[in-house]
Protein backbone atom coordinates (compact mmCIF):
# COMPACT_ATOMS: atom_id res chain seq x y z
CA UNK A 1 0.00 0.00 0.00
CA UNK A 2 1.49 3.58 -1.01
CA UNK A 3 -0.14 7.26 -0.16
CA UNK A 4 -1.78 8.28 -2.88
CA UNK A 5 -3.18 11.60 -2.93
CA UNK A 6 -4.55 11.26 0.60
CA UNK A 7 -5.55 7.99 -0.14
CA UNK A 8 -3.79 4.69 0.73
CA UNK A 9 -3.65 2.77 -2.44
CA UNK A 10 -2.21 -0.57 -3.32
CA UNK A 11 0.51 -0.64 -6.08
CA UNK A 12 0.03 -4.12 -7.00
CA UNK A 13 -2.07 -7.45 -5.36
CA UNK A 14 0.64 -9.59 -6.26
CA UNK A 15 2.79 -9.12 -9.57
CA UNK A 16 2.33 -6.20 -11.14
CA UNK A 17 3.35 -7.57 -14.54
CA UNK A 18 0.51 -10.18 -14.10
CA UNK A 19 -1.95 -7.62 -13.79
CA UNK A 20 -1.23 -5.54 -16.44
CA UNK A 21 -0.83 -8.72 -19.04
CA UNK A 22 -4.24 -9.33 -17.62
CA UNK A 23 -6.08 -6.07 -18.72
CA UNK A 24 -4.43 -6.46 -22.00
CA UNK A 25 -5.55 -10.30 -22.31
CA UNK A 26 -8.82 -10.78 -20.61
CA UNK A 27 -9.85 -8.15 -17.68
CA UNK A 28 -8.58 -6.93 -15.28
CA UNK A 29 -10.24 -4.21 -12.48
CA UNK A 30 -9.48 -1.01 -10.68
CA UNK A 31 -10.79 0.98 -7.79
CA UNK A 32 -10.41 4.51 -8.33
CA UNK A 33 -12.67 5.65 -5.58
CA UNK A 34 -10.05 8.39 -5.17
CA UNK A 35 -11.37 10.33 -8.34
CA UNK A 36 -13.73 12.89 -7.57
CA UNK A 37 -17.24 12.80 -9.33
CA UNK A 38 -18.55 16.08 -9.50
CA UNK A 39 -22.13 17.17 -10.67
CA UNK A 40 -22.59 20.78 -12.60
CA UNK A 41 -26.22 21.32 -13.32
CA UNK A 42 -28.98 24.20 -13.83
CA UNK A 43 -29.56 26.23 -16.76
CA UNK A 44 -26.64 28.00 -16.97
CA UNK A 45 -24.42 24.72 -16.48
CA UNK A 46 -23.19 24.61 -20.49
CA UNK A 47 -22.09 28.54 -20.72
CA UNK A 48 -20.50 27.73 -17.33
CA UNK A 49 -18.40 24.35 -18.42
CA UNK A 50 -17.77 26.60 -22.07
CA UNK A 51 -16.27 29.18 -20.18
CA UNK A 52 -14.20 27.09 -18.10
CA UNK A 53 -12.85 23.81 -20.41
CA UNK A 54 -10.33 24.45 -23.28
CA UNK A 55 -12.66 21.71 -25.08
CA UNK A 56 -15.85 22.80 -26.01
CA UNK A 57 -18.54 21.14 -23.98
CA UNK A 58 -21.43 22.08 -26.65
CA UNK A 59 -19.99 19.08 -28.62
CA UNK A 60 -21.76 16.91 -26.34
CA UNK A 61 -24.74 17.30 -28.19
CA UNK A 62 -26.90 14.44 -26.86
CA UNK A 63 -27.41 12.72 -23.19
CA UNK A 64 -25.19 10.15 -22.48
CA UNK A 65 -21.90 11.36 -24.49
CA UNK A 66 -18.51 11.79 -22.81
CA UNK A 67 -15.75 14.49 -23.44
CA UNK A 68 -12.36 14.50 -22.58
CA UNK A 69 -10.98 17.81 -21.47
CA UNK A 70 -8.34 20.16 -19.52
CA UNK A 71 -9.20 23.30 -17.22
CA UNK A 72 -7.01 25.76 -17.61
CA UNK A 73 -5.16 28.94 -16.22
CA UNK A 74 -5.30 32.24 -17.36
CA UNK A 75 -1.97 32.04 -18.40
CA UNK A 76 -2.31 28.35 -20.07
CA UNK A 77 -1.04 26.04 -16.89
CA UNK A 78 -3.07 22.87 -16.86
CA UNK A 79 -5.06 22.77 -13.41
CA UNK A 80 -6.53 19.48 -14.31
CA UNK A 81 -7.47 16.78 -17.29
CA UNK A 82 -11.11 15.50 -16.64
CA UNK A 83 -14.07 13.67 -18.30
CA UNK A 84 -16.85 15.44 -18.88
CA UNK A 85 -20.31 13.48 -19.34
CA UNK A 86 -23.25 14.96 -20.12
CA UNK A 87 -26.08 13.12 -17.99
CA UNK A 88 -29.21 15.44 -19.13
CA UNK A 89 -30.52 18.21 -20.64
CA UNK A 90 -28.73 20.48 -17.47
CA UNK A 91 -26.64 17.89 -16.22
CA UNK A 92 -23.48 17.56 -16.43
CA UNK A 93 -20.63 15.49 -14.68
CA UNK A 94 -16.85 15.76 -14.39
CA UNK A 95 -14.48 13.01 -13.08
CA UNK A 96 -11.50 14.90 -11.93
CA UNK A 97 -8.11 13.79 -10.33
CA UNK A 98 -7.70 12.89 -6.85
CA UNK A 99 -4.75 14.93 -5.85
CA UNK A 100 -6.50 18.11 -7.91
CA UNK A 101 -9.83 17.75 -6.26
CA UNK A 102 -10.16 20.37 -3.83
CA UNK A 103 -8.25 22.69 -6.38
CA UNK A 104 -10.67 21.98 -8.79
CA UNK A 105 -13.69 22.70 -6.76
CA UNK A 106 -12.47 26.13 -5.35
CA UNK A 107 -11.92 26.94 -8.82
CA UNK A 108 -15.32 25.79 -10.59
CA UNK A 109 -16.90 27.40 -7.11
CA UNK A 110 -14.96 30.98 -7.52
CA UNK A 111 -16.16 31.37 -11.10
CA UNK A 112 -19.58 30.05 -10.81
CA UNK A 113 -20.97 33.26 -12.10
CA UNK A 114 -18.85 33.50 -14.67
CA UNK A 115 -21.10 33.26 -17.50
CA UNK A 116 -24.42 34.65 -15.99
CA UNK A 117 -26.28 32.94 -13.52
CA UNK A 118 -24.34 30.14 -11.30
CA UNK A 119 -24.96 26.48 -11.78
CA UNK A 120 -24.96 24.06 -8.68
CA UNK A 121 -21.91 22.06 -8.10
CA UNK A 122 -22.13 19.72 -5.95
CA UNK A 123 -18.78 17.18 -5.09
CA UNK A 124 -20.00 13.34 -4.65
CA UNK A 125 -18.07 11.96 -2.11
CA UNK A 126 -20.70 9.48 -1.82
CA UNK A 127 -19.65 7.71 -5.11
CA UNK A 128 -17.15 5.13 -5.52
CA UNK A 129 -16.07 4.43 -8.50
CA UNK A 130 -14.51 1.06 -10.27
CA UNK A 131 -12.96 0.06 -13.45
CA UNK A 132 -13.26 -2.47 -15.42
CA UNK A 133 -10.75 -2.66 -18.49
CA UNK A 134 -9.50 -5.71 -20.90
CA UNK A 135 -11.13 -7.32 -23.92
CA UNK A 136 -13.57 -9.31 -22.25
CA UNK A 137 -14.83 -6.33 -20.03
CA UNK A 138 -18.08 -6.37 -21.28
CA UNK A 139 -18.59 -10.09 -20.76
CA UNK A 140 -17.36 -10.00 -17.23
CA UNK A 141 -19.52 -7.02 -16.10
CA UNK A 142 -22.41 -8.51 -17.53
CA UNK A 143 -22.01 -12.02 -15.89
CA UNK A 144 -21.02 -9.21 -12.18
CA UNK A 145 -24.16 -7.33 -13.24
CA UNK A 146 -26.62 -9.22 -15.56
CA UNK A 147 -29.53 -6.61 -15.55
CA UNK A 148 -26.86 -4.66 -17.10
CA UNK A 149 -26.09 -7.03 -20.45
CA UNK A 150 -27.97 -5.12 -22.88
CA UNK A 151 -27.10 -1.99 -21.56
CA UNK A 152 -23.87 -2.77 -22.18
CA UNK A 153 -24.22 -4.32 -25.36
CA UNK A 154 -25.94 -0.84 -26.68
CA UNK A 155 -23.15 1.44 -24.96
CA UNK A 156 -20.37 3.06 -27.67
CA UNK A 157 -17.07 4.51 -26.52
CA UNK A 158 -17.17 7.56 -24.94
CA UNK A 159 -20.85 7.65 -23.98
CA UNK A 160 -22.29 6.81 -20.42
CA UNK A 161 -25.68 5.64 -19.28
CA UNK A 162 -27.49 5.02 -15.86
CA UNK A 163 -28.77 2.30 -14.48
CA UNK A 164 -30.81 2.34 -11.46
CA UNK A 165 -27.87 3.84 -9.27
CA UNK A 166 -25.01 3.14 -11.32
CA UNK A 167 -23.84 5.73 -13.97
CA UNK A 168 -21.59 3.02 -16.34
CA UNK A 169 -19.23 4.87 -19.20
CA UNK A 170 -17.25 3.30 -21.72
CA UNK A 171 -14.35 5.25 -20.34
CA UNK A 172 -10.90 3.88 -19.30
CA UNK A 173 -7.04 4.55 -18.59
CA UNK A 174 -6.01 1.73 -20.65
CA UNK A 175 -5.79 1.84 -24.37
CA UNK A 176 -8.23 -1.31 -24.27
CA UNK A 177 -12.13 -1.60 -24.06
CA UNK A 178 -13.56 -1.33 -20.81
CA UNK A 179 -15.95 0.73 -18.77
CA UNK A 180 -15.26 3.16 -15.54
CA UNK A 181 -18.62 2.67 -12.87
CA UNK A 182 -19.86 5.16 -10.62
CA UNK A 183 -21.71 3.88 -7.51
CA UNK A 184 -23.15 4.77 -3.91
CA UNK A 185 -19.78 3.47 -1.95
CA UNK A 186 -22.04 1.50 0.23
CA UNK A 187 -22.47 -1.08 -2.69
CA UNK A 188 -18.66 -0.75 -3.80
CA UNK A 189 -17.28 -3.43 -2.13
CA UNK A 190 -20.58 -6.17 -3.45
CA UNK A 191 -19.70 -4.95 -7.04
CA UNK A 192 -15.51 -5.65 -6.47
CA UNK A 193 -16.39 -9.07 -5.27
CA UNK A 194 -19.02 -10.21 -7.92
CA UNK A 195 -16.20 -8.39 -10.42
CA UNK A 196 -13.61 -11.03 -9.69
CA UNK A 197 -16.34 -14.02 -9.10
CA UNK A 198 -16.85 -13.39 -12.49
CA UNK A 199 -13.35 -13.40 -13.50
CA UNK A 200 -11.51 -10.11 -13.15
CA UNK A 201 -8.19 -9.65 -11.87
CA UNK A 202 -7.83 -6.92 -9.42
CA UNK A 203 -4.99 -4.57 -10.07
CA UNK A 204 -3.00 -1.73 -8.50
CA UNK A 205 -1.76 1.77 -9.54
CA UNK A 206 1.30 -0.24 -10.83
CA UNK A 207 -0.52 -2.15 -13.32
CA UNK A 208 -2.23 1.62 -13.84
CA UNK A 209 0.78 3.58 -14.99
CA UNK A 210 2.24 1.18 -17.47
CA UNK A 211 -1.22 0.19 -19.29
CA UNK A 212 -1.69 4.52 -19.14
CA UNK A 213 2.31 4.78 -20.62
CA UNK A 214 2.07 2.26 -23.18
CA UNK A 215 -1.66 3.54 -23.90
CA UNK A 216 -0.20 7.18 -24.52
CA UNK A 217 -2.45 8.59 -22.09
CA UNK A 218 -1.04 11.71 -19.81
CA UNK A 219 -0.85 11.66 -15.88
CA UNK A 220 -1.95 14.48 -14.45
CA UNK A 221 1.58 15.93 -12.42
CA UNK A 222 3.78 14.01 -14.26
CA UNK A 223 3.59 15.17 -17.83
CA UNK A 224 1.69 18.16 -17.42
CA UNK A 225 0.81 20.46 -14.70
CA UNK A 226 -0.15 24.20 -14.03
CA UNK A 227 3.24 25.19 -15.41
CA UNK A 228 2.75 23.67 -18.86
CA UNK A 229 -0.43 24.59 -21.20
CA UNK A 230 -2.32 21.19 -23.00
CA UNK A 231 -0.67 22.50 -26.47
CA UNK A 232 2.84 21.59 -24.89
CA UNK A 233 1.46 18.27 -23.54
CA UNK A 234 0.27 16.34 -26.50
CA UNK A 235 -3.25 17.44 -25.84
CA UNK A 236 -4.01 20.12 -28.65
CA UNK A 237 -6.74 17.52 -30.26
CA UNK A 238 -8.44 18.37 -26.52
CA UNK A 239 -8.47 22.16 -27.10
CA UNK A 240 -11.09 24.14 -29.25
CA UNK A 241 -10.14 26.97 -30.99
CA UNK A 242 -13.06 27.42 -33.54
CA UNK A 243 -15.22 30.04 -33.28
CA UNK A 244 -15.33 32.84 -30.69
CA UNK A 245 -15.74 30.95 -27.82
CA UNK A 246 -14.57 32.96 -24.86
CA UNK A 247 -12.33 30.38 -22.11
CA UNK A 248 -10.50 30.66 -19.39
CA UNK A 249 -6.72 30.34 -20.59
CA UNK A 250 -7.92 30.65 -24.40
CA UNK A 251 -5.41 33.88 -24.91
CA UNK A 252 -2.47 32.88 -23.50
CA UNK A 253 -2.64 29.79 -25.58
CA UNK A 254 -3.22 31.19 -28.88
CA UNK A 255 0.02 33.58 -28.17
CA UNK A 256 2.30 30.58 -27.77
CA UNK A 257 4.53 30.98 -31.34
CA UNK A 258 6.23 27.64 -31.09
CA UNK A 259 5.31 24.95 -29.02
CA UNK A 260 7.57 22.38 -27.69
CA UNK A 261 6.87 18.85 -29.08
CA UNK A 262 5.25 16.39 -26.73
CA UNK A 263 5.79 12.90 -27.86
CA UNK A 264 6.80 8.94 -27.17
CA UNK A 265 10.75 7.35 -26.98
CA UNK A 266 11.03 3.82 -27.88
CA UNK A 267 14.84 2.91 -26.27
CA UNK A 268 17.03 1.22 -28.72
CA UNK A 269 19.60 -0.33 -26.05
CA UNK A 270 18.85 -1.90 -23.11
CA UNK A 271 18.04 -0.17 -19.67
CA UNK A 272 14.81 1.89 -18.68
CA UNK A 273 13.70 5.36 -19.20
CA UNK A 274 12.81 7.31 -16.18
CA UNK A 275 10.92 10.57 -15.40
CA UNK A 276 13.76 13.58 -15.48
CA UNK A 277 16.08 12.21 -17.72
CA UNK A 278 17.67 14.37 -19.78
CA UNK A 279 17.17 13.75 -24.11
CA UNK A 280 19.51 15.39 -26.15
CA UNK A 281 18.40 15.83 -30.01
CA UNK A 282 19.12 17.66 -32.88
CA UNK A 283 16.99 20.51 -31.64
CA UNK A 284 18.25 21.04 -28.29
CA UNK A 285 17.44 19.31 -24.62
CA UNK A 286 13.75 17.68 -24.28
CA UNK A 287 12.98 16.15 -20.77
CA UNK A 288 11.45 12.15 -20.11
CA UNK A 289 8.49 13.26 -18.14
CA UNK A 290 6.84 9.84 -17.55
CA UNK A 291 8.89 6.51 -18.40
CA UNK A 292 9.13 2.75 -17.63
CA UNK A 293 8.95 -0.83 -18.74
CA UNK A 294 6.27 -1.98 -21.09
CA UNK A 295 5.56 -5.43 -20.29
CA UNK A 296 3.59 -5.59 -23.92
CA UNK A 297 6.34 -4.57 -25.43
CA UNK A 298 9.18 -5.62 -23.44
CA UNK A 299 11.06 -2.66 -24.06
CA UNK A 300 11.43 0.73 -22.18
CA UNK A 301 9.10 3.47 -23.50
CA UNK A 302 8.80 7.05 -22.28
CA UNK A 303 6.80 9.78 -23.30
CA UNK A 304 8.66 13.09 -23.57
CA UNK A 305 8.53 17.34 -23.60
CA UNK A 306 10.92 17.71 -26.44
CA UNK A 307 12.06 21.07 -28.35
CA UNK A 308 9.80 22.74 -31.20
CA UNK A 309 10.67 20.91 -34.10
CA UNK A 310 10.95 17.59 -32.75
CA UNK A 311 9.44 14.29 -34.76
CA UNK A 312 8.73 11.07 -34.88
CA UNK A 313 11.42 9.02 -36.43
CA UNK A 314 14.38 11.00 -35.14
CA UNK A 315 16.81 9.48 -32.68
CA UNK A 316 17.81 10.93 -29.60
CA UNK A 317 19.66 9.86 -26.68
CA UNK A 318 18.99 10.07 -23.37
CA UNK A 319 21.36 10.24 -20.14
CA UNK A 320 20.98 7.30 -18.08
CA UNK A 321 23.33 7.31 -15.06
CA UNK A 322 26.17 8.87 -17.09
CA UNK A 323 25.53 6.43 -20.14
CA UNK A 324 24.19 7.93 -23.21
CA UNK A 325 21.80 5.88 -24.68
CA UNK A 326 19.53 5.76 -28.32
CA UNK A 327 16.01 6.28 -28.41
CA UNK A 328 13.72 6.45 -31.33
CA UNK A 329 10.99 9.10 -31.37
CA UNK A 330 7.46 8.00 -31.75
CA UNK A 331 4.32 9.31 -32.09
CA UNK A 332 2.30 7.38 -29.19
CA UNK A 333 -0.15 5.26 -28.43
CA UNK A 334 2.56 2.33 -28.20
CA UNK A 335 -0.40 -0.25 -27.60
CA UNK A 336 -3.80 -0.43 -28.31
CA UNK A 337 -6.14 -3.43 -28.19
CA UNK A 338 -3.55 -5.35 -27.28
CA UNK A 339 -1.23 -4.68 -30.55
CA UNK A 340 1.57 -2.76 -30.57
CA UNK A 341 1.03 0.51 -32.52
CA UNK A 342 5.26 0.92 -33.17
CA UNK A 343 7.66 -0.85 -34.91
CA UNK A 344 10.33 -2.00 -32.23
CA UNK B 1 10.29 -13.34 4.21
CA UNK B 2 13.04 -15.91 3.36
CA UNK B 3 16.49 -15.47 4.99
CA UNK B 4 19.03 -18.26 4.68
CA UNK B 5 20.94 -18.69 7.81
CA UNK B 6 23.93 -19.26 6.06
CA UNK B 7 24.15 -15.57 4.45
CA UNK B 8 25.76 -12.08 5.53
CA UNK B 9 23.09 -9.11 4.82
CA UNK B 10 23.53 -5.17 4.66
CA UNK B 11 20.74 -3.21 6.09
CA UNK B 12 20.18 -2.18 2.51
CA UNK B 13 19.02 -5.42 1.50
CA UNK B 14 22.17 -7.06 -0.14
CA UNK B 15 23.08 -10.50 1.10
CA UNK B 16 26.35 -12.23 0.92
CA UNK B 17 27.86 -15.40 0.57
CA UNK B 18 31.44 -16.96 0.77
CA UNK B 19 31.62 -19.22 -2.17
CA UNK B 20 34.56 -22.30 -1.83
CA UNK B 21 36.89 -20.48 -3.75
CA UNK B 22 37.15 -17.78 -1.84
CA UNK B 23 35.09 -14.99 -3.77
CA UNK B 24 31.75 -13.76 -2.40
CA UNK B 25 28.81 -13.74 -4.38
CA UNK B 26 26.14 -10.58 -3.82
CA UNK B 27 22.26 -10.65 -4.45
CA UNK B 28 19.44 -8.91 -3.38
CA UNK B 29 17.04 -10.13 -0.45
CA UNK B 30 13.74 -11.69 -0.89
CA UNK B 31 12.35 -9.00 1.11
CA UNK B 32 14.37 -6.33 -1.21
CA UNK B 33 12.49 -8.07 -4.60
CA UNK B 34 9.05 -8.53 -3.07
CA UNK B 35 9.10 -4.49 -2.46
CA UNK B 36 11.26 -3.57 -5.86
CA UNK B 37 8.07 -5.81 -7.63
CA UNK B 38 8.71 -7.01 -11.00
CA UNK B 39 12.52 -6.61 -11.80
CA UNK B 40 12.97 -6.31 -15.49
CA UNK B 41 16.27 -4.47 -15.94
CA UNK B 42 19.97 -5.02 -14.25
CA UNK B 43 22.65 -2.78 -14.44
CA UNK B 44 25.93 -4.74 -13.44
CA UNK B 45 29.34 -4.11 -12.88
CA UNK B 46 32.31 -4.53 -15.41
CA UNK B 47 34.84 -7.21 -13.75
CA UNK B 48 37.99 -5.41 -13.22
CA UNK B 49 36.50 -2.39 -11.03
CA UNK B 50 37.98 -1.95 -7.48
CA UNK B 51 34.90 -1.51 -5.14
CA UNK B 52 34.50 0.26 -1.43
CA UNK B 53 32.08 -1.67 1.08
CA UNK B 54 29.10 0.39 1.03
CA UNK B 55 29.97 1.47 -2.52
CA UNK B 56 27.16 1.42 -5.15
CA UNK B 57 28.05 -0.38 -7.84
CA UNK B 58 24.66 -1.85 -9.66
CA UNK B 59 21.50 -1.41 -10.40
CA UNK B 60 18.38 -3.32 -10.46
CA UNK B 61 15.32 -1.67 -12.20
CA UNK B 62 12.10 -2.68 -11.48
CA UNK B 63 8.41 -1.63 -13.43
CA UNK B 64 8.30 0.78 -9.93
CA UNK B 65 11.94 1.99 -9.84
CA UNK B 66 15.73 1.92 -9.77
CA UNK B 67 17.84 1.03 -7.02
CA UNK B 68 21.08 1.18 -6.09
CA UNK B 69 23.21 -2.02 -5.39
CA UNK B 70 25.99 -1.23 -2.68
CA UNK B 71 29.20 -3.43 -1.91
CA UNK B 72 28.88 -5.37 1.24
CA UNK B 73 32.90 -5.59 1.42
CA UNK B 74 35.80 -3.93 -0.11
CA UNK B 75 37.36 -5.58 -3.09
CA UNK B 76 37.95 -6.15 -6.75
CA UNK B 77 34.78 -7.30 -8.99
CA UNK B 78 35.59 -10.16 -10.68
CA UNK B 79 32.48 -11.45 -12.19
CA UNK B 80 28.78 -10.13 -13.32
CA UNK B 81 25.85 -12.71 -14.39
CA UNK B 82 25.41 -12.15 -17.66
CA UNK B 83 23.14 -14.73 -17.60
CA UNK B 84 20.84 -13.64 -14.79
CA UNK B 85 20.94 -9.82 -16.93
CA UNK B 86 19.28 -11.68 -19.42
CA UNK B 87 16.65 -13.26 -17.59
CA UNK B 88 16.28 -10.49 -14.70
CA UNK B 89 12.73 -11.32 -13.70
CA UNK B 90 14.73 -14.69 -11.96
CA UNK B 91 15.47 -12.14 -8.90
CA UNK B 92 12.09 -12.32 -8.35
CA UNK B 93 11.36 -16.16 -8.63
CA UNK B 94 14.74 -16.96 -6.85
CA UNK B 95 16.58 -14.28 -5.23
CA UNK B 96 19.16 -16.09 -3.30
CA UNK B 97 19.74 -17.68 -6.30
CA UNK B 98 20.43 -15.02 -8.58
CA UNK B 99 23.70 -13.34 -8.00
CA UNK B 100 24.55 -9.81 -9.51
CA UNK B 101 28.39 -10.22 -9.15
CA UNK B 102 31.49 -11.64 -7.44
CA UNK B 103 34.09 -9.62 -5.71
CA UNK B 104 37.26 -11.40 -4.46
CA UNK B 105 37.42 -9.58 -0.92
CA UNK B 106 40.45 -6.95 0.24
CA UNK B 107 39.80 -8.55 3.67
CA UNK B 108 37.62 -11.94 3.91
CA UNK B 109 37.07 -11.30 7.91
CA UNK B 110 34.85 -7.89 6.93
CA UNK B 111 31.90 -10.60 6.59
CA UNK B 112 31.93 -11.44 10.26
CA UNK B 113 31.42 -7.36 10.22
CA UNK B 114 27.49 -7.59 8.14
CA UNK B 115 24.19 -8.59 9.66
CA UNK B 116 23.62 -12.24 10.42
CA UNK B 117 20.22 -13.79 9.22
CA UNK B 118 18.33 -12.67 12.92
CA UNK B 119 19.75 -8.93 12.78
CA UNK B 120 18.40 -8.30 9.12
CA UNK B 121 15.13 -9.79 9.72
CA UNK B 122 14.44 -7.14 12.13
CA UNK B 123 15.87 -4.45 9.89
CA UNK B 124 13.68 -5.85 7.28
CA UNK B 125 10.31 -6.01 9.49
CA UNK B 126 11.36 -2.53 11.28
CA UNK B 127 10.93 -1.07 7.59
CA UNK B 128 7.64 -3.37 6.97
CA UNK B 129 5.61 -1.33 9.50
Amino acid sequence: MVPFSGWDMPLHYGSQIEEHHAVRRACGIFDVSHMLAVDVEGSAALAFLRALLANDAARLDHAGRALYACMLRDDGGVLDDLICYRRGDACYRLVVNAGTAEADLAWLRAHAGISGEAPEIRARRDLAMIAVQGPTAQATLATAIPAARELLAGLRPFHAAALAELFIARTGYTGEDGFEILLPAERAVALWNDLQSAGARPCGLGARDTLRLEAGMNLYGQDMDQSVSPLESGLAWTVDLSGERAFIGRDALTAIASPRAFLGLLLLDPGVLRAHQAVRTRHGEGVVTSGGFSPTLQRSIALARLPAGSVAGEEVTVDIRGRSLRARVVKPPFVRHGHAMVEL
Amino acid sequence: MNTPEELRYTSSHEWSRLEADGLVSVGITDHAQQALGDIVYLDLPQPGRKVSAGQDCAVVESVKAASDIYAPVAGEIVAANAELAAAPETVNSDPYGAWLFRIRPDNVADLDGLLDAGAYRQVAESESH
